[in-house]
């Protein structure tokens, strides 16, 4: 019989309600039950990062994670970052540093990322992020196309930028 | 108006921003494993657990039983037991007797290979009933080394033997070459056996349409005409009734898309049980079920004159193509000799390769099949000749490469059906081009400092030719609809390399218009019928001339009808940013949307007889391939302790005739040697000695990461334009990985200061630790 569990999540700020399969992983059911399928399973034993999301704002790989932990979180998928048509200053800078090829790593890379410039966010008191340690955590997850240059170059320059616009004053409006 | 809007003035040779990217930085892209149907159902392949021996039994009566599951087939259930066919045969050798069947009836002959298929109502389901078929096999011995399957007395895996294929090629007096020779060096180098291991699973969803008896496809790629062809000779059905839709696919590099069991079989139970059947890989599966690549013995002689110019080169190869031919038959092993000889001056030569079958997965293409593996033995052969005659490493390879006067060369050899004809270019000039950009970006400085400081550092160079632009033929439709906006129906197909963008800048400016009013559509056997697919780094050359050709119709066709409704003559119009119009006389002037809508039937601009439609289909042919060429120059550093090798810099010099999108092309560079970083230093597929994978997760297969790739410098060179083709170009796939194998061992054998060659690729740390003669194992 199967042990199914009623849950409640957010997801990209929207409410779902749902019931799962206790042994059911939190990217099957973001994928398949819920419909965020740019979340991708690329090992699903935790070591690519492909599936990775962000789970009350930290990167966790969905893929590692039952769907019933997620009770009660808030979880993020890359479907999330985009404003509408408008990309996300670390999309638009995957595209203009040639960050992706296939695309398949790129949802986990763009998640992993935001987590890292969450926690090193203007004003967390953290020291400007060095290109070796942006490499570092691009070593976390797997890309088979771009040889992680692109990768590297864009989250090292989205963290610049975020600094920077943050150090500026507002612009009048 | 929409869709046209002025873009660069020419779109090839920008760097234009990719198609694709908007949908795949959302997660919006289409991938395999994305498109669910109502009413499905899934599927689950039950594998050998053992490499080989006799399959007493599948018993699939609990497996049935179990809660959820519509059904369990066996080869048994499978009509005509149906086998998958060579797509490639060369060289007129049957391999008949040694194709895979879908599922394995008597006999199994790799860990992995499919004997069952369970489907049921959810994933999970179909997981635990797979693991409910008891399978009973009589275990024989496996046999894991290719040189011992082919010895006589060796295990049997087919009636026909462990041979699959014993062939010569070459030109020229070999014998009277090394008779004459004043020096003959010979070298062994074994390459091991990695694969593609593209990020993305397979996926498969097949849809029966009850009514029309027609079926649609998710998640073939790579040559989807192809595969639709024969999936409708396989199922018995007419092949307009299978529609294989586009879809993105996670990285391809030659494993992904080809033909294989799960290719019947979802489409089989999809027809059968009258309902959508998906099938979606894991990783584990994906490690021992599709294409391995690469595993050859190379054992070379060359000789040479007293000034060490090469005489002849002598060749014997074994390949070891695991337990089966599968689609790419022995392409693998051919393209390995006719490529061996590479950009050099090879008077005479022979080479010979034997195909075995051994009791591991069976192999296929992987990115530069037969290049990575041939570059990185005769490099080695010249680098161990360089020490020998005392000739310093660049001059030696400077001193063979042809020249520009020699070609075109003729190499009295076929691989893939084609002649071998280098085209054009100028190798020389490149290896020059590539060590000076060495040396400014400070590669021998470099290597000077870190010896001084007492590092174990060597500098590695290898030259190497490619090949690119294989035919026979490439079919394209350019259609402009009513808005003004041009849709490319293209036979390549999308495997994350930027296609969509170059064939919209392709399209564009044989048009007029900017790429952004263009739409590329790839791999959709309903647009376009007559593809090739994408493969053998052809689609920017025979794909991109088609699209070129279609659009260069559709212009002459709007600058015919824009003459009636002009009123003007043909030769007085220009067309240019999405309009026709009268020379001298910019208010003449009717745009792209005007004349697509004048071409509707009934329009009083169209003759009787005419076809409606502003469109055009046309079809490239090509009869040779083209010939791309480069250089790899690394830096590493040796720890001869824990027999770490560091890439410490990596240049990549390659010549593509013309760069259509020139981040695109470096993109290709850069991410092919990352991947030939993985298969030189870190991947490899190992078995033990019953046969069982050991190299079954990421765990264990170690692909680099961004700790293990430094950054790769570029040089891209447009020098040398293809003269077989209307665009110039020449394909950028496969150089980046092409000599990757080739640089490393070179590095590595100049850091440890070997005389003889590396052996054997992977230089994985135990393997380092053993050259360098220190530390324990």
């Amino acid at each position: 019989m199967k042990d199914i569990h009623l849950i409640r999540l957010r997801v990209n700020g929207r409410e779902h309600e749902l019931a799962v399969e206790a042994r059911r992983t939190l990217a099957d059911m973001l994928r398949d039950d819920l419909g965020y399928t740019g979340t991708h399973l690329g090992c699903e034993h935790g070591i690519c990062g492909a599936c990775t999301v962000l789970v009350d704002g930290s990167p966790a790989r969905s893929c590692l994670m039952f769907g019933v932990q997620a009770d009660g979180a808030e979880v993020s998928t890359v479907e999330g970052l985009a404003d509408g048509d408008r990309l996300s200053d670390l999309q638009q800078s995957f595209s203009d540093r040639h960050g992706l090829q296939c695309g398949y790593c790129t949802p986990g890379f763009l998640m992993l990322a935001e987590g890292y410039l969450a926690e090193n966010r203007p004003g967390a008191g953290t020291a400007e992020p060095t290109e070796a340690e942006i490499r570092e955590l691009v070593a976390a997850n797997l890309c088979r196309c771009t040889g992680y240059q692109g990768i590297v170059e864009a989250v090292l320059a989205t963290a610049r930028s975020r600094r920077q616009r943050a150090a500026q004053p507002p612009e009048p409006r | 108006m929409t869709g046209l809007r002025t873009g660069p003035a020419r779109a090839v040779g920008a760097s234009v921003a990719r198609k694709e990217d908007p949908r795949l930085l959302r997660g919006l892209g289409r991938f395999g494993a994305d498109r669910s149907a109502p009413g499905q159902v899934w599927a689950r392949v039950v594998r050998s657990p053992v490499a080989h021996g006799r399959l007493a039994a599948v018993g699939t009566g609990p497996a049935s039983a179990a809660p959820g599951v519509l059904a369990v087939v066996t080869a048994a259930d499978l009509p005509g037991r149906p086998e998958i066919p060579v797509r490639l045969g060369v060289q007129g050798i049957d391999l008949s007797g040694y194709l895979q069947p879908v599922l394995a009836g008597r006999t199994v002959r790799y860990v992995g290979e499919p004997l069952a298929v369970v489907v049921a109502e959810d994933p999970y389901l179909a997981e635990d009933a797979a693991e409910l078929v008891d399978v009973d096999i009589d275990a024989a011995p496996a046999v894991l080394d290719a040189a011992a399957a082919a010895s006589p007395g060796a295990p049997r895996l087919h009636a026909g033997g462990n041979v699959a294929a014993d062939f010569t090629l070459g030109y020229g007096d070999v014998a009277a070459a090394f008779a004459r020779a004043d020096h003959v060096v010979q070298t062994e180098v074994r390459i091991g056996r990695h694969g593609a291991v593209p990020l993305e699973p397979r996926a498969l969803l097949a849809e029966p349409d009850p009514v029309t008896g027609g079926l649609s496809v998710f998640g073939m790629t790579k040559v989807p005409v192809f595969n639709r062809d024969l999936l409708a000779r396989l199922l018995g059905m007419d092949e307009a009734m299978i529609h294989v839709h586009a879809v993105d696919a996670g990285g391809g590099f030659g494993a992904r898309g080809e033909f294989y069991p799960e290719d019947y079989l979802v489409p089989w139970l999809a027809r059968t049980l009258r309902r959508p059947v998906k099938w979606v890989e894991d990783r584990a599966e994906h490690l021992v079920a599709v294409n391995h690549s690469r595993q050859q013995e190379h054992r070379l002689a060359a000789s040479f004159d007293a000034d060490g110019r090469i005489l002849g080169l002598r060749a014997d190869v074994l390949h070891d193509n695991g337990a089966y031919c599968r689609t790419h038959g022995i392409i693998v092993p051919e393209l390995t000799l006719a490529m061996l000889p590479g950009p050099y001056r090879v008077p005479a030569y022979r080479g010979r390769v034997r195909a075995v079958l051994t009791s591991k997965t069976p192999c296929g293409t992987y990115r530069a099949p037969g290049r990575f593996e041939g570059s990185a033995a005769r490099e080695q052969l010249l680098d161990v000749a360089a020490s020998q005659l005392g000739i310093d490493r660049v001059e030696l390879r400077r001193r063979n490469l042809l020249t520009p006067g020699e070609l075109p060369c003729q190499r009295l050899m076929s691989t893939l059906g084609t002649d071998v004809v280098l085209d054009a270019g100028d190798y020389p000039g490149l290896l020059a081009a590539a060590a000076a950009e060495a040396a400014r970006l400070g590669y021998p400085a470099e290597v000077t400092g870190g010896r001084r400081a007492g590092r174990r550092r060597g500098l590695g160079v290898a030259a190497f030719l490619e090949k690119s632009g294989l035919g026979p033929q490439e079919t394209a439709d350019v259609v402009v609809s009513r808005t003004g906006a041009v849709h490319v129906y293209s036979g390549g197909t999308s495997l994350g390399q930027g296609i969509e963008t170059v064939l919209a800048q392709i399209a564009a400016d044989a048009l007029g218009v900017g790429p952004a009013a263009v739409s590329v559509v790839n791999g959709d056997t309903d647009r376009q019928p007559f593809g090739g697919g994408s493969w053998a780094s052809r689609s920017t050359v025979v794909a991109g001339s088609a699209v070129h050709a279609a659009a260069c119709a559709v212009r002459g066709r709007a600058a015919e009808v824009a003459a009636r409704m002009l009123e003007a003559a043909p030769a007085d119009l220009v067309t240019e940013d999405g309009a026709v119009s009268v020379r001298g006389d910019p208010a003449a002037r009717v745009t792209l949307a005007e004349i697509a809508q004048a071409t509707a039937p009934a329009s009083p601009y169209l003759r009787p007889g005419e076809p409606s439609g502003l469109s055009a289909r046309r079809r490239f042919e090509v009869t040779h391939m083209t010939y791309p060429y480069g250089v790899h120059i690394a830096v590493v550093d040796v720890d001869p302790g824990t027999g770490r090798v560091e890439v410490l810099r990596y240049l990549v010099a390659y010549e593509v005739g013309r760069a259509v999108n020139p981040a695109l092309v470096e993109g290709q560079l850069r991410g092919g040697a990352a991947q030939g970083i993985g298969g030189a230093l870190l991947e490899e597929f190992c078995y033990d000695d019953a046969g069982q994978p050991q190299s079954a997760t990421f765990m264990d297969y170690r692909m680099p990461t961004a700790a293990e790739v430094p950054p790769i410098d570029v040089l891209v060179t447009q020098d040398a334009p293809a003269p077989g083709n209307p665009l110039g170009v020449r394909g950028a796939g496969e150089g980046g990985v092409s000599a990757s194998g080739a640089v490393l061992a070179s590095a590595v054998r100049d850091a440890l200061g070997l005389a003889g060659s590396v052996g054997r690729l992977p230089l994985t740390a135990a393997r380092v630790q053993e050259l360098a003669g220190g530390g324990a194992r």
